[in-house]
């Protein structure tokens, strides 16, 4: 009898699936090497937009702010989401528990462009000029349910015994936090950190609304060229940042998982 | 320290900085929509429900206001092209997870990897990759040239379908890994079950398995639904901008100063139709809930 739980044809979709996933981004790459200045006219191999890619003062500006704003955006959502994960899941008689969650998690309750108009808006009746301050300070804000929640699952999945082991033995909070906990969710916190610099780096709506000379990230300097056409040196610009993804993409993956997971 | 207090300013970073950066900002876009559009860009405070009144209405030569479907047509148009690109995930995402969650074990968190790693890589880059698909003289018209199938096509960029299959794309996998998620806790023992009553396969895949993971997909169709309603980047480079969005609306609202109190009429009116999504699911889980 053959097995109930198989379905005919779900395994010829899925690898359909997985073609569909996978094959725009390959063309993707596959164009970037085009000789041919059309980026649509196959002519020939060649590496040249890959040297004229890296040759691009204002697309290696792009990176270098939106790897800024994205670095320092990390490590402040990161602290802060740490800070109210742990009250929020080890404290006991909060109040407000409920309420803390859901503000914590306000930026994922509505679509981007309502906080990008926001924070424009605001911007703009206080008179901050600073471009990348405003970038930071938007970033920072809608980071913090990414870095949250990751840091939450690992320290719900968590007993709370080695921390009141800790402090049996007489260490204070502070000790049993650094020396205990924090070490025990650190997969947790590093993959929170992970995802809030990759939705940093990857934003579009909030930092084009924001944006102003000086501070244009790296997908409103991609937006710009792809509105002025598609080139193949687009497309290797893309591909390089395919690469910059997929290696981040693994080493999360890797050092989340190297330490072995409990419960 | 204490750590009695801690659960105070443990807290208080976290509570600061969205009040600061979005609760109290979104109680100003309110008061903006209820402004005036002020004589060079920007807006006069006040209050007036001409912004909203305008969402319907246009004022013609004589000052009498007339009926206009425009703008009601992009939020219908908004509405439909989310709740199409929700259904198309979940009927995609199913089967998928599903034969993902039965491939043996050491195969399992390769498959998943593969299916996160894409929404790893920036989401205009995968927006893109559609334009060289779709554009004129793009991938799929060189191969439907190139077996005489036909010798010159309309674009297929700047369509309706261009911008569903971006929104797609770009939001399949939020809904795989709940619905994934949910699959695997399936209990195998109901198939069978299903199976020895003579239910037959497709039986058993709406009767048993769809409720048992509805959950997922729900919990699926909020992660893709509400992005989708504020898509910008799919409408303006997919969609060519002729068709508009709400998403794209608000965003030429801003651009340039044009009229700002009338784009935050648009982002409220997107914010309440956000919350009466999220109303009715939350309210439609507690009575599922209930019933289990």
């Amino acid at each position: 009898m053959s097995d109930v739980k198989r379905y005919p044809g779900a395994r010829i979709f899925t690898a359909l699936f997985f073609v569909w996933l996978y094959a725009p981004i390959l063309v993707v790459i596959a164009y970037s090497f085009n000789e041919n200045r059309l980026a649509s006219v196959w002519t020939g191999f060649s590496w040249r937009w890959y040297d004229s890619a890296l040759q691009n003062r204002a697309l290696l500006d792009a990176v270098k702010i939106s790897l800024t704003v994205a670095s320092v955006a990390t490590v402040i959502a990161t602290t802060v989401a740490l800070m109210a994960a742990l009250v929020l899941v080890r404290g006991r008689d909060v109040r407000l528990r409920r309420v803390s969650e859901t503000v914590v998690n306000l930026p994922l309750l509505l679509p981007e462009i309502v906080l990008a108009v926001a924070v424009l808006i605001l911007f703009s009746q206080i008179g901050l000029q600073n471009g990348m301050a405003k970038l930071i300070i938007a970033h920072t804000a809608f980071c913090i349910p990414f870095a949250f929640l990751p840091i939450r699952a690992r320290l719900q999945g968590m007993e709370p015994d080695f921390e009141e082991a800790a402090q049996d033995l007489y260490a204070t909070p502070w000790v049993a936090f650094r020396r205990v906990t924090l070490p025990l969710i650190a997969p947790g916190v590093f993959a929170g950190a992970m995802l809030a610099f990759v939705i940093s780096m990857d934003d579009f709506i909030t930092s084009n609304m924001l944006n102003s000379g000086g501070s244009t990230t790296l997908p409103v300097y991609i937006f710009g060229l792809i509105k002025q056409g598609t080139t193949p040196e687009l497309n290797a610009i893309s591909t390089l940042i395919v690469l910059g993804s997929l290696v981040l993409a693994t080493t999360a993956l890797i050092l989340t998982f190297r330490t072995p997971s409990r419960g | 320290m204490r750590l009695r207090d801690f659960r105070i300013w443990g807290l208080a970073p976290a509570w600061g900085i969205m009040a600061l950066t979005l609760i109290l900002p979104i109680g100003i876009v309110v008061l903006v929509s209820l402004a005036t559009r002020g004589a060079y860009g920007g807006f006069d405070w006040g209050l007036s429900f001409d912004s909203y009144a305008k969402i319907l209405f246009e004022e013609d030569w004589d000052g009498n206001l007339a009926f206009t479907p425009q703008y009601l047509a992009i939020i219908g148009r908004t509405l439909w092209l989310a709740s199409l690109t929700t259904l198309i995930c979940a009927a995609l995402a199913l089967p998928a997870a599903y034969t993902i969650a039965q491939a043996p074990g050491r195969w399992k968190p390769v498959l998943i990897y593969l299916v996160t790693l894409p929404f790893w890589v920036s989401m205009i880059v995968r927006v893109y990759a559609w334009i060289i698909i779709l554009g004129n003289d793009g991938v799929i018209e060189k191969t439907l040239r190139g077996l005489g199938l036909v010798t010159d096509i309309d674009s297929l960029l700047f369509t309706d379908g261009a911008m569903l299959a971006g929104l797609v794309y770009s939001y399949i996998p939020l809904m795989i890994l709940p619905v994934f998620a949910s699959i695997e806790k399936l209990d195998g023992s109901l198939i069978e079950a299903s199976h020895d009553l003579y239910g037959s396969r497709w039986v058993t895949a709406r009767r048993v398995i769809l409720p048992l993971t509805l959950p997922g997909v729900m919990a699926g169709a909020v992660l893709v639904f509400v992005p989708c309603l504020g898509a910008v980047l799919e409408p303006i480079l997919l969609g060519g901008g002729k068709t508009m969005l709400m998403g794209n609306l608000i965003q030429t609202q801003f651009g340039g100063g044009r009229n700002w109190p009338f784009g935050a009429a648009i982002a409220v009116t997107l914010m309440v139709l956000v919350m009466i999504f999220l109303m009715l699911n939350a309210l439609r889980a507690r009575k599922g809930g209930a019933d289990v």
